[in-house]
């Protein structure tokens, strides 16, 4: 179905199109901050295209967004201050890795309680299968048996 | 006249596929005659429905426009393939394309499923009537492809050119291949819960029927990601989006799906958990072709605004998915347990495997589906996008790579763990080597990259083990062990290929993610720029004309580091008819590795050029196709060949008595 997906993007960002995604004039010269600005693009939703990242996209909106990120970077922010700066201005629909808190619980959570479930589901069906092993026996019942062997051994 | 042909044979199988649904599930246990009508009808849908789809075709060759869908999607000046594959580029095509494949194994079934028993036939092939005759009734009243125009426009409108590619002739097929093929293993189940049949002899059954779906969703997956790699232009080959998403979850539930009915078949055990995968790779992958079709994975916005196929296609899927997990629920405690294991065994490996990657399938809706599902029901936006994917998968899959090798080497019923470790030293030993090895020479820029490294070898190695064993490679003479290999099971040799696979695709995943490099420039005609050992130097930018398009082509050379030249093209396109342009990527192959240039648009004389040197990419493709590979291998098994439950001894009993 990536087809179907290309065709979105190509609906969905052609005014832009004629652009590059990132171009050499946005580039920062401290290749630190540089890279800060990259890693964080990458987690940065383009709002006008389909599930890409601005670091990806052609869109006009995506290069404001990537020269807006390098302007907070060079302003000093840490990365976490330039993501909430996007956050207040656009929604947590901007970020493509969403933060943890309450209404993204069941999200970040579904993997491990799925694969929990799956384990308590197969320990108890092996307890349930594995036939259960022979007891050995009471001492009354040693009793009875050395009293059966021994009258047995009188006939 | 050819267009009112098909538009005539899609309704008539329509009315067949009904009568055969309604017939087959009303006296399944009539025997021979019952089956014979539905085998008979499974074969006249076949017919029927490729005579529409070739009547579409037809109308496209010509480029009859008078038939709306050809007039939307199509144009006269655009490439014999691309007027074919047109067909099936939108809503309508692609939906008589699915159904195709699906009568299309409705046919094979009633053709080489004449060693099955009377019921359990007649019940698949009219569980199969009915899907039929709902995707059928779904494409004639809210999808018809055979709409005519009239007056005829003297023009089309063009395919998108995105979707002029080979890659669309030959993605769709494939993956609709896939998801259709899954149908089988679910009307196989939903017979056996209804007529209460089921053992190992069913599982023999349903798995080569598994195999070859799960082989062509392997390559339309592949191929679809390769496509969407050169022709979407950045580079990306898999975006964790929900599109992809859709194909990707019934791969991984009908990956486990292989796995748990090797069990049943061998050993008579996990049938309700099989039956429920056979259940649920195929609803994800009506949730695939449908949900995306629908357009609600978009945005829930988008799906109100053609409410009529949304909610037609929703009531479908709760028709089917809810009907059969309803009758799994009623049923399942008919199902006895079969035979017993102990917890480190082969039946025990093969669970851990179904364990990660029915989790993994898990994980993968539930992000696909949470921001749809918060956004309906707290009307929050949020995005789940790669990083979320890549960090969940990652973590389930890491434990799953690492017990891979183990599976193989361990016994039915009972295994010992430490003698599968000790054939599996040389294997982790030599990974190890490797790994250390290339992350030292190379110093990888991202930290996990050297584990990575490991746990691909460590798969590709450990995926020979068994054949080293079996072979008794090293213990005898080498030309006993060349005999002893040839006389192996080639399901033996397809589950190593199978693993090998995924042992390449993993290298390639972790190589190329770890030491990508990447250059964005400006570069003109007469430049020169390097990248990766590499010199690019950009020759020339000149104007072409191809088939429905005019192009900006830049030309460049590359010098590697021997001297040699290769000359590639990166291209601007603009589409005649629609006025869209594309980029054509320029991708040049080194060994395993690849050169990728983009090219932007020249302002002001100055082009922007954005480079990219991806190690070892291709090995993600290529693990794929070792993997497909050892589907087809294992198809051709004697097992399989041979066909064990004949007829005949039936025919006999029923003679004598």
């Amino acid at each position: 179905m990536n087809w179907l997906r290309a065709l979105l993007v190509m609906l969905l960002c052609l005014p832009a199109m004629s652009a590059l995604a990132l171009n050499p004039d946005e580039i920062l010269d401290n290749p630190a901050l540089e890279a800060r600005a990259r890693d964080i693009s990458a987690e940065i939703r383009c709002l006008v295209c389909q599930n890409q990242s601005i670091d990806d996209s052609d869109a006009d909106l995506a290069r404001d967004l990537r020269l807006l990120v390098r302007e907070r970077l060079v302003a000093g922010d840490s990365d976490d201050q330039v993501r909430q700066y996007l956050v207040d201005r656009y929604g947590e629909f901007v970020l493509l890795r969403p933060r943890m808190e309450a209404r993204t619980i069941l999200l970040w959570g579904a993997a491990p309680v799925l694969l929990l479930i799956g384990l308590i589901i197969l320990f108890i069906a092996a307890r349930r299968r594995t036939p259960a092993t022979p007891q050995s026996l009471t001492g009354e019942e040693k009793a009875v048996l050395k009293a059966l062997q021994s009258d047995k051994a009188k006939q | 006249m050819p267009i009112e042909l098909g538009h005539f044979a899609l309704i008539l199988a329509f009315a067949i596929a009904s009568i055969a649904a309604v017939g087959g599930f009303a006296f399944w246990r009539s025997g021979e005659r019952i089956a014979q009508f539905v085998s008979q009808a499974a074969i006249l849908q076949f017919v029927l429905i490729a005579i529409a789809f070739l009547a579409l075709i037809q109308a496209f060759v010509v480029s009859d426009f008078s038939l709306a869908l050809a007039a939307k999607n199509s144009n006269p000046v655009i490439p014999m393939l691309f007027k074919i594959s047109g067909v099936w580029g939108n809503h309508e095509g692609s939906m008589l394309l699915w159904i195709l494949i699906l009568v299309g194994f409705g046919a094979m079934v009633a053709a080489f499923g004449k060693n099955l028993p009377r019921d359990l036939l007649t019940l698949v092939l009219a569980m199969q009537a009915l899907l039929t005759a709902s995707f059928s009734g779904f494409t004639i009243f809210t999808s018809n492809p055979f709409w005519r125009l009239s007056p005829a426009p003297l023009q089309g409108s063009d395919l998108n050119p995105v979707l002029q590619d080979v890659g669309l002739a030959i993605h769709p097929p494939l993956l609709y291949t896939g998801y259709v093929g899954f149908s089988i293993c679910f009307s196989f189940a939903i017979a056996a819960l209804i007529s209460g049949r089921i053992d190992g002899a069913w599982a023999r059954w349903v798995r080569p029927w598994a195999i070859l779906s799960w082989l062509f969703l392997t390559l339309g997956i592949a191929m679809g990601s390769y496509w969407a790699y050169y022709e979407l232009g950045w580079g990306g080959w898999w975006f964790w989006d929900p599109v992809e998403n859709a194909s990707f979850m019934p791969w991984l539930a009908g990956t486990a799906l292989l796995h748990s009915a090797l069990v049943m078949e061998k050993r008579n055990a996990l049938k309700v958990w099989t039956v429920f995968l056979s259940i649920i790779t195929f609803s994800l992958s009506l949730l695939g072709t449908f949900l995306v079709r629908s357009g609600i994975l978009t945005s829930v916005h988008t799906f109100a605004s053609d409410p009529t196929r949304g909610l037609f296609i929703l009531a479908l899927l709760a028709l089917f998915i809810g009907g059969a997990f309803l009758l799994f629920a009623l049923r399942v405690s008919t199902l006895r347990h079969g035979g017993l294991f102990a917890p480190v065994s082969r039946e025990g490996a093969l669970i851990l495997n179904n364990l990660f990657l029915a989790t993994a399938t898990g994980a993968v809706l539930v992000g696909t589906l949470y921001p749809l599902l918060l956004d309906a029901l707290a009307g929050v936006s949020i995005s789940v996008g790669p990083p979320f994917f890549n960090l969940t998968f990652a973590v389930l899959m890491s434990p799953l790579l690492i017990v891979l090798p183990f599976g193989p080497l361990l016994a039915w019923k009972r295994a010992d763990v430490v003698a599968a470790a000790q054939r599996l030293v040389a294997a982790a030993a030599l990974a190890m080597f490797l790994a250390v090895l290339i992350a030292a020479l190379s110093g990888a820029t991202v930290s996990m990259a050297p584990i990575g490294l490991l746990l691909g070898f460590w798969v590709a190695f450990g995926a020979f083990a068994e054949l080293v064993e079996r072979g008794k490679v090293g213990r005898i003479p080498p030309m006993d062990s060349v005999r002893r290999l040839a006389g192996l099971p080639r399901t033996t040799w397809a589950t190593a290929i199978a693993h090998f696979g995924v042992g390449v695709t993993v290298l390639g995943i972790v190589a190329t993610s770890a030491w990508e490099t990447e250059l964005v420039t400006t570069l003109n005609p007469g430049e020169t720029t390097s990248l990766a050992s590499y010199s690019i130097a950009f020759d020339s930018f000149d104007p072409e004309n191809g088939p429905g398009f005019t192009a900006e082509v830049g030309t460049f050379t590359i010098t590697d580091t021997d001297g040699g030249t290769r000359q590639m093209q990166a291209a601007r396109r603009t589409y005649q008819a629609s006025g869209l342009p594309t980029t054509e990527a320029a991708i040049q192959t080194y060994g395993f590795s690849q050169l990728y240039l983009q090219l932007g648009e020249a302002v002001n004389g100055t082009h922007v050029v954005r480079l990219w040197h991806k190690p070892y990419i291709t090995l993600i493709w290529i693990g794929t196709l070792f993997m497909a590979f050892a589907g087809a291998l294992s198809l051709t098994d004697r097992r399989l060949r041979v066909g064990a439950p004949r007829r005949k001894a039936r025919q006999v009993r029923e003679a004598v008595q």
